[in-house]
């Protein structure tokens, strides 16, 4: 069975004829050859493939397609335009924060969820707003470095 | 050095973060066949008959392949040089399945639901044989894992099928026995490590298609393009110059993308039905069926005269490979080449054990590779020694420690699979880094500290070494064009595996060249473009590769200086470059960019190529010194890692940022080993930790502070002094972790990982 499923994609109305329960990460992926958001092992447990949905984090890989319907869906394709994304590149570029990258994409919308709700956010808070996205390669203190940049970089945007 | 020993950022840094098309699955295209295996539900089993016919005629499905249907070739996934050091005991697919989760049939289908569907209409009958799960019975088991008459060992490693040894070894020089015999004090202890796994963010995969030649392109996330080109060629019995490997970015590797995965599966699918293919892992693929850290049983045996000179060294150990036998020999001794020069003034070592299969799955390259286990074993039993002579384990340590221009026999005896080779540490600043980390940490301060309440800190060190690159057999070489208006392309098969050598690659370009880096255009890993590189293990690819950039790219130097000087009229001895202009004392000049572009449209036609290679003489190691502070909670066991403090000697740091990361990255690796990865088998041999819920990575809620800090030090044989970062980082939490846990408590624990109920057992043995 397949579904006509209308819902806004980084800013613009879009429509994919797909089964409900596709995932959202491969209708990103296959659909609308989204590359950022990236399986890493397809149980919501890695956060690879974060976006928001509805100004929320959501892990894409466990969200089914249906569910999207009349929802706002960010990804970073969408994220990059602004300014926020901007701010937040840099200051990941800048603390070093960036290694092999599979993680990032979902670490920086993970990281502009948290700093939407807590725009001065203590260390303590982002290690926890980030701890469902983990990350083999860093040991984490660059990221960590790399949010507290973007955090005072961009007062007044979050 | 205008462009070395400064951190910039990574030049794919903005491309990853933007999520542009970058790894393997990103670049598969739409119509690929989806590839799916069947595994084995049995630890050890024969297969007596396997019906594919009904998998076949479901609709879209294009292809089944079991072990009647492809070659039958014998060879090593491991990704090694060759001739290899691991035996050749795998094939395509077999009869034989060896651990739950092994290859019994793989489908290619239109899409991934056909694929999944296809796989449970596979009837298979298996011969359910006992399996070997206990490796210290595996030795003489009367199942035998590799029963195959074609498994062999391509040079002597004492491969021993019949017994399920994979390879033994074993190396001594003085008279061990007779120095530990007149030692004061001895100490002897066994220790245990696990099979950690990888987790590299990305899963394995692979991609496969056929080119207008009719040649197999393979994309795959690999740190051996080239080794992948050889072995799947080898293992399809077709020619080498039909293949192509790619590697695009990586997802991470620590060693778990050296061996191949899916490649074989993504060339015959494509072989077979001339379309594209993917195969890409489940996590829980990922954890069964790739491979793990090598399992050891350690002893060690460590002796010291009354003014606490360590004497005699004995470490033996058996070393458990899983069902096939990836890089066994290898990993193995480098539990004892990387870690007993460490302590050179011994009068007598001996090293020595066997490697054995299992029914579990694979153990292959990890970083570390050895050194990690090793080092848990040698730096606990230093602690305990230091005890009994009474000295501060630190004072023992420097009093002991290898020292810059030293040796260690170790280095001519022991090399990977082979005979080493003889070498003077040229650099060495493990003196300076024990006294920079002790000031860092507080040491002094915190050792003492009120051992009495319920929660009780303790500290402890641990010192480590590697090495850069295999000597005399790892080669790494690079090729740089000049193009019009005064860029190049610097083209390496150096393979970054998200570590940033592209990027520290073009600052040596840059640096040699005398130009910016931002002149620099790396492409890497391509067997058709790029020259040859062993690729990226052994901790290889900064001082191997990198030293093959350094002489490409003064070479480069002098062509243009040659070029500018003909084009100028005078002698190249006249000439100066300063990276964009090239002048003559008397005040003729010529820009780069005229220059180049000259070069192409007008004077002097021609292209200018640099290609240079480098193969090592010597594998100077980087050293590390490492102090943990931990808490200890007496009432639970439960141990928090407050601080974790190294000082590094890498060498000239290339780009100091990176190698940050690379640094704190292993250690978080290593505390992960420590602390948080535990590995559990059912009692029929399946993993049960396959995922990222059961199987726990430290995330950053689990570490307390990390501090890094780098020694100046220059070494002389490599690229601007560096020696290589990408491994050492990972050696040192499980001795220091175990040794602040004694300091803290008094109780030493010798088995991987470090769980409460051990610490709590332990403590309520000791009130006893």
């Amino acid at each position: 069975m397949e579904n006509k499923i209308k819902f806004i994609l980084n800013g613009e109305e879009v429509e994919v004829l797909c089964s409900p329960v596709k995932r959202l990460l491969d209708v990103l992926r296959d659909d609308f050859n989204l590359s950022g958001a990236k399986e890493g092992c397809g149980k919501g447990e890695c956060g690879a493939c974060s976006v928001l949905i509805d100004g929320k984090l959501i892990n894409s890989c466990l969200y089914p397609a249906q569910m999207a319907e009349g929802k706002e869906v960010l990804t970073i394709e969408g994220l990059k335009k602004s300014r926020i994304f901007e701010i937040l590149s840099e200051s990941f570029i800048d603390a070093g924060a960036v290694q092999c990258g599979f993680c990032t994409p979902g670490m920086i919308m993970a990281s502009y969820a948290l700093l939407r709700k807590n725009p001065n956010p203590t260390e303590e808070d982002i290690r926890e707003g980030l701890s469902g996205n983990l990350c083999r390669c860093t040991g984490y203190n660059m990221i960590i470095e790399a949010v507290k940049m973007a955090a005072k970089r961009g007062e007044g945007l979050w | 050095m205008k462009e070395v020993k400064k951190s910039i950022p990574k030049i794919d840094g903005i491309g990853l973060l933007k999520g542009r098309p970058a790894y393997t699955m990103d670049f598969a295209a739409k119509d690929s066949l989806v590839i799916k295996i069947l595994r084995s539900p049995h630890a050890f089993a024969r297969i007596k008959n396997i019906d594919t016919k009904k998998a076949e005629y479901l609709p879209n499905v294009k292809c089944v392949l079991t072990y009647k249907n492809v070659p039958r070739n014998i060879v090593t996934r491991a990704g090694q040089g060759y001739p290899e050091p691991s035996p050749h005991d795998k094939f395509i697919l077999d009869e034989y399945v060896r651990y739950i989760g092994d290859e019994v049939a793989v489908v290619a289908a239109e899409d991934e639901e056909t694929a999944l569907k296809a796989l449970k209409l596979i009837e298979v009958e298996y011969e359910v044989l006992e399996p070997v799960l206990d490796f210290e019975k595996a030795e003489g088991h009367k199942s035998i894992i590799h029963p195959e008459k074609e498994c062999h060992e391509m040079f002597p490693i004492g491969f021993n099928p019949t017994k399920n040894i994979a390879a033994e070894y074993n190396m001594h020089y003085g008279d061990v026995d007779e120095v530990l015999k007149g030692c004061e004090y001895v100490v002897k202890k066994t220790y245990y490590t696990h099979a950690q796994a990888h987790v590299t963010m990305e899963p394995h995969c692979s991609y496969s298609y056929m080119d207008i030649h009719g040649r197999i392109n393979i994309i795959s996330s690999t740190q051996t393009p080239y080794h992948v080109r050889r072995i799947v060629a080898e293992a399809l019995g077709i020619p080498i110059e039909k293949i192509r490997v790619v590697k695009p970015r990586i997802g991470g590797g620590y060693g778990g993308k050296q061996a191949l995965h899916g490649e074989f599966y993504t060339a015959l699918i494509t072989s077979i039905t001339g379309r594209p293919s993917k195969l890409e892992y489940t996590r829980q693929e990922v954890f069964e069926s790739s491979y793990t850290r090598h399992p050891m049983k350690i002893d060690v045996t460590m002796g010291a005269d009354k003014e606490g000179n360590i004497k005699a060294i004995d470490m033996h150990i058996l070393s458990n490979t899983g069902a096939y036998a990836e890089h066994a020999l290898t990993v193995f001794m480098v539990a004892g080449s990387k870690t007993l020069p460490l302590y050179n003034k011994a009068e007598a070592v001996r090293f020595g054990g066997k490697v054995v299969y299992t029914n579990h799955t694979p153990a292959g390259a990890y970083r570390g590779y050895g050194a990690i286990q090793g080092n848990f074993a040698l730096e606990s039993t230093v602690d305990e020694l230091s005890k009994m002579c009474n000295m501060d384990p630190v004072d023992f340590r420097a009093k002991n420690m290898i020292r810059e221009k030293e040796t260690s026999p170790i280095f001519r005896i022991m090399g990977e699979g082979t005979e080493g080779v003889d070498m003077i540490v040229e650099s060495c600043k493990l003196d300076y880094c024990l006294d920079r980390a002790k000031e860092i940490c507080g040491y002094e301060y915190k050792k003492k500290n009120n051992k009495s309440s319920d929660k009780v800190r303790g500290i402890g060190c641990a010192i480590a070494m590697q090495g850069s690159g295999i000597p005399a057999i790892d080669m790494g070489s690079a090729l740089i064009k000049l193009n019009d208006q005064g860029f190049f392309n610097l083209l390496v098969g150096a393979t970054d595996i998200g570590t940033g050598s592209d990027t520290i690659l073009a600052q040596i370009a840059a640096e040699g060249i005398g130009v910016g880096v931002d002149k620099i255009i790396v492409y890497s890993s391509d067997t058709d473009l790029t020259p040859f590189d062993c690729g990226a293990y052994a901790s290889s690819t900064t001082y191997v590769s990198g030293n093959a950039v350094r002489k490409a790219a003064l070479k480069m130097r002098d062509m243009i200086i040659e070029e500018g000087a003909k084009q100028l009229g005078c002698s190249a001895m006249d000439i100066e470059f300063d990276g964009n202009m090239i002048k003559t004392k008397d005040g003729k000049e010529i820009t780069l960019k005229e220059l180049s572009t000259n070069l192409f449209y007008s004077k002097n036609q021609k292209q200018l190529i640099s290609c240079e290679s480098f193969c090592g003489e010597v594998s100077p190691p980087p050293f590390l010194t490492a102090f943990a502070e931990v808490e200890v909670d007496t009432k639970t066991g439960k141990v928090d890692l407050v601080d974790y403090t190294v000082v590094v000697d890498c060498g000239t740091p290339i780009n100091p940022a990176l190698a940050r990361v690379q640094v704190e990255g292993g250690i978080v690796q290593g505390i992960g080993m420590t602390l948080f990865e535990d590995v559990k088998y059912a009692e029929n041999g399946k993993l049960l930790n396959s995922s990222f819920l059961t199987y726990r990575i430290p995330t950053r809620m689990d570490i307390g502070k990390i501090n890094v800090e780098f020694a100046e030090s220059y070494d002389p044989t490599g690229p601007y002094g560096a020696k290589s970062v990408g491994e050492i980082g990972i050696d040192t939490p499980p001795a220091a972790i175990a040794n602040a846990i004694y300091n803290a408590v008094g109780v030493r624990i010798t088995k991987l990982p470090i769980k409460a109920e051990d610490i709590l057992k332990a403590l309520k043995e000791k009130e006893k």
